[in-house]
């Protein structure tokens, strides 16, 4: 195969993995401070998916503005589950969070089998077969326009946590939840509402791939999966590590693809995160010291 | 006979004696759709008291019990469709498949301290990496399934394990009792509190001299050995294998939902949830149908509304409240 078909797939690959990046973002942050650990976050992620579908059949929305109104209700819901459900969990065992989290996601999952049937929905914008000519390569529309997106909602996040004050403080309570409480943080709202920050960042990354892949009910535990594969390859707690992660996944799944067959592709990211949980379990960007 | 009923109260004695008999009488009674559900609630109760032995005992969290189970399902399986091996022998090939699974994932984790949730995602890697192995595995016809020889006159041949429902009931009854034997005996014997003390904290464990490397090792083995029984049984009960569906991880989870609900690290925890989830379930069936309200997802959203109702009211599942309440515990757990 010529040099430049390679390339095309490992450019492909490489703008999905920034979206992929988005979400594992989310997943990232919730871990990060919170320490639940989201088994639903694939199906939040779907159920964002499902509205930005709704939202374009009904309004002509195109995903990628649809995104903010998105990203909003998804921020909503998630401060509510946290400040109403998950919050009492935090000091409980693993495998309690864990039921709590696969109660939700059966929830969620059910809920839009209900509403919206077993069957695929997908978006068609103008833009879906345009692309872009660099040389000998093509780079799809679609992708980038949805890989921009993801990077300036990542680094919209990013200055966030940076730059401003609550910002500072979920970081504080990050670090030191005792810390945090002491010096008189209102952890219970900074969780909440890094949880809801969480489930945005999983909306705003749903409103992008709904441009890239059909969507069904039963989506959600392959995109959990894939994001907990991300997450822990990048390194947790990591923000810019979720995104190198993302795009190291992105790649693995795309050249995989092309070299065996593509429904092998996900074992090469499996064998990727045996490999990195096991000579280097804090991930490729993540702090050794913990 | 004594050591069984060590420190078993009179009363729990009593109670448990009529368990038993309830079930053993139950197929004089049940039709055949009772039982195959029967066979299922006791399917579940034995593998959950096998992944028990790991979380509930060492606390570790297991998200990848299906690859023991289908590693065991796929190798007795294939013994006996091309030679005609009896799933009795075939079980002693799982057993050490199976744990030997085990020791390499344990070996692996434990060597590079990879603890609490990365160890749970580690397990789910291997289950999801043998899942799509299996599918591209032309020994096992990959994804277009194996399936073992049904035999034409349905006599009950416990041999090789041919017959009707009623038979795999006895057997499955049999080996749950067996699993809830061995698990007494696991906790009370000296690896039992080992296990314990790493369960409640891993570096006091260490500090008294605990090799927990090697107790959590001994955990994970023994929970991957017992549970290559439910494989076999799995491969001989549903006579046909698909690693989409044996390997897949949402057979993890329902395995592991009925221990929790049940009461972690209990003994009777894995057998109540698996009674109270499959009866949730069925109830929740025969309750939409009988509304005339069948709308696909229906059921599964009311059953997971249940879950989460559960785990915010009983946190330490149902059995331990249940005790309680019976006063069987007698003061301890």
């Amino acid at each position: 195969m010529p040099l430049d078909v390679y390339l095309n797939v490992a450019i492909s690959g490489l703008l999905t993995g920034l979206v992929y990046g988005l979400m594992a973002l989310g997943l990232s942050c919730i871990f990060g401070v919170v320490r639940i650990v989201n088994f639903a976050h694939g199906e939040m992620m779907t159920a964002a998916m499902y509205i930005a579908v709704v939202l374009f059949q009904a309004f002509g929305l195109d995903p990628l503005i649809a995104m903010v109104p998105i990203a909003a209700v998804l921020f909503v819901f998630g401060y509510a589950l946290q400040r109403g459900v998950i919050n009492s969990f935090v000091t409980r065992p693993e495998s309690t969070q864990f039921l709590l989290m696969i109660a939700i996601a059966i929830i969620i999952v059910n809920a839009l089998l209900i509403t919206f049937g077993p069957d695929a929905r997908g978006v068609q914008t103008s833009y879906a077969y345009d692309s872009y000519a660099l040389g000998p390569l093509i780079v799809d529309a679609t992708k980038l326009y949805a890989a921009v997106a993801a990077i300036l909602v990542a680094a919209a996040l990013f200055g966030f946590f940076r730059f401003t004050l609550t910002g500072t403080a979920i970081r504080a309570c990050a670090d030191n939840h005792t810390g945090a409480l002491v010096v008189g943080l209102d952890v219970r709202h900074l969780y909440a509402l890094t949880f809801g920050l969480g489930a945005a960042c999983v909306g705003a990354a749903g409103s992008m791939l709904v441009l890239l892949v059909d969507v069904t009910p039963a989506l959600g535990p392959a995109y959990t999966l894939l994001a907990f594969i991300i997450v822990i390859t990048g390194g947790l707690g990591s923000m810019g590590g979720a995104l190198v992660g993302g795009v190291l996944i992105g790649l693995t799944e795309a050249i995989a693809g092309l070299v065996f067959t593509p429904s092998a592709k996900s074992m090469f990211s499996f064998a990727i995160l045996v490999l990195v949980l096991l000579f280097r379990p804090v991930g490729i960007l993540g702090r050794t010291a913990r | 006979m004594r050591a069984l009923t060590r420190d078993l109260s009179r009363r729990s004695i009593v109670l448990l004696a009529a368990l038993l008999a309830v079930l053993l009488a139950l197929p004089l009674v049940a039709n055949d759709y009772q039982i195959t559900v029967l066979v299922l609630i006791l399917y579940l109760a034995y593998v959950g008291q096998a992944w028990n032995i790991m979380m509930g005992f060492a606390g570790l969290l297991s998200l990848g019990h299906a690859l023991y189970v289908g590693l065991a399902a796929y190798l007795s399986g294939l013994l006996f469709k091309d030679y005609g091996i009896s799933p009795w022998l075939g079980l002693l090939a799982a057993i050490p498949l199976s744990a030997s699974a085990g020791a390499m994932i344990s070996f692996l984790a434990f060597r590079f301290r990879v603890t609490g949730v990365y160890f749970a995602i580690l397990t789910i890697a291997f289950a999801e990496f043998a899942r799509i192995g299996f599918d591209h595995l032309a020994i096992v016809n990959g994804s277009g399934g194996l399936f073992l020889p049904v035999a034409q006159n349905p006599r009950s041949d416990l041999w090789l394990l041919r017959g009707p429902p009623t038979m795999f009931y006895y057997v499955i009854l049999a080996a749950t009792v067996v699993a809830a034997l061995l698990s007494r005996a696991l906790l009370g014997s000296r690896i039992g509190y080992f296990w314990l003390a790493i369960r409640e904290d891993e570096q006091a464990a260490r500090a008294t001299g605990i090799d927990t490397f090697r107790y959590k090792t001994a955990a994970v083995v023994i929970s991957a050995g017992v549970t290559a029984f439910a494989g076999v049984f799995y491969a001989f009960y549903y006579n046909n294998l698909f690693p989409e569906q044996v390997f897949n991880i949402s057979r993890s989870i329902e395995l592991i939902i009925g221990p929790i609900i049940g009461g972690l690290g209990t003994l009777f925890g894995p057998v109540v949830g698996a009674f109270l989830l499959t009866g949730l379930s069925e109830l929740l069936t025969g309750t939409l149908a009988a509304l005339g309200f069948d709308l696909p997802g229906a059921r599964q959203v009311l059953y997971g509304s249940c879950l989460l109702l559960v785990i915010l009211v009983l946190p330490g599942g149902v059995w331990p409240f249940l005790a309680r309440r019976l006063r069987l515990d007698g003061g301890r757990r």
